[in-house]
């Protein structure tokens, strides 16, 4: 049986690159939650300003672990490389 | 394991196949639209009925929250925004109908919903700046910056179609995944975060497409 090694590397780099791209985003998600958790202790009046810019800003970098999700699924589902 | 990027083809109109989620938009379209003109027939001042106090208060919070964003008038741009953020809580939602994909689960509704909010930056740009101003506002810190705010257009506007779909498209995934691995009642803890995600995802593709208008309406030529 002939090994296909494209499906191969194809399906381990897939699980990669959501580990990877859901690494970067964690920390950085958990540093904004943490800044505007202190931000809220500080001035709770501000919460409405607060909590919608922290929704915001978490949507926009959970956008590139999301990226990274979509690449897996390209290689995944939709390999070009792959006939 | 079907393909997430691909969708069921119900049946061909013409040369067009039309797919299952197409016929879920349709069907959205058509309860939103109808329930909306329902809704509306017999509105009153003296005594309100209790929809219209509902829908009221919704069009309320959703006027302030553009107040808040774009600090300007929100009657322009109350119907785009609200509609926005209706028609996909709604599509998000319809996950939970047994059988049902929702339709922002596919990359196409996402695409035009994206190119939606894209052309209405262009025309509320153009409307409160003149074609010269908007285009002027290309080149705002210097003219260096042309191609790079000219691809920041594009690049954001890709974001929000794939931030949408990955999104609404991962929760049915995870769901469909567990359900072919644990059985039947497992995937009801991730149904109830898939709802959750689908309210804070239709509130971000509002309140960005707020965001992104309101930097057009509000640069200074």
């Amino acid at each position: 049986m002939e090994i296909n090694w494209i499906e191969i590397v194809s399906i381990i780099m897939a699980g990669f690159s959501v580990s990877f791209g859901a690494l970067g985003p964690a920390l950085a998600e958990g540093r904004s939650v943490a800044a505007a958790m202190d931000a809220l202790a500080r001035q709770p009046e501000a919460s409405a300003t607060i909590s919608r810019t922290l929704f915001v800003g978490l949507a926009m970098i959970e956008t590139t672990a999301i990226y990274c999700l979509v690449i897996a699924l390209l290689l995944l589902f939709a390999n070009p490389f792959i006939k | 394991m079907k393909s997430p990027l691909s969708s069921d083809i119900l049946f061909h109109v013409g040369p067009l196949a039309i797919t299952q989620q197409v016929v879920a938009t349709w069907v959205l379209i058509a309860i939103l639209g109808i329930g909306s003109a329902l809704a509306t027939r017999r509105l009153r001042v003296d005594q309100p009925g209790r929809l219209q106090v509902l829908l009221e208060a919704f069009i309320e919070t959703v006027q302030r929250q553009i107040k808040d964003t774009m600090r300007c008038d929100p009657a322009r741009f109350l119907p785009l925004i609200a509609t926005l953020f209706l028609f996909i809580l709604c599509a998000n939602l319809s996950s939970l109908i047994p059988g049902n994909e929702p339709p922002t689960a596919s990359i196409e509704t996402d695409a035009v919903l994206a190119l939606l909010v894209f052309f209405s930056v262009i025309h509320h740009g153009v409307r409160s700046h003149g074609v010269l101003g908007y285009l002027r506002s290309f080149a705002k810190p210097s003219w260096i910056m042309i191609p790079l705010n000219l691809l920041e257009h594009l690049t954001r506007t890709v974001a929000l179609m794939v931030r949408l779909f990955g999104n609404v498209m991962s929760g049915a995934f995870v769901i469909a995944v567990v359900l072919s691995l644990a059985g039947l009642f497992v995937p009801i803890p991730f149904m109830a975060l898939e709802v959750l995600t689908g309210i804070i995802q239709a509130y971000i593709f509002s309140v960005l497409a707020m965001v992104f208008i309101g930097a057009a309406v509000r640069e200074e030529s």
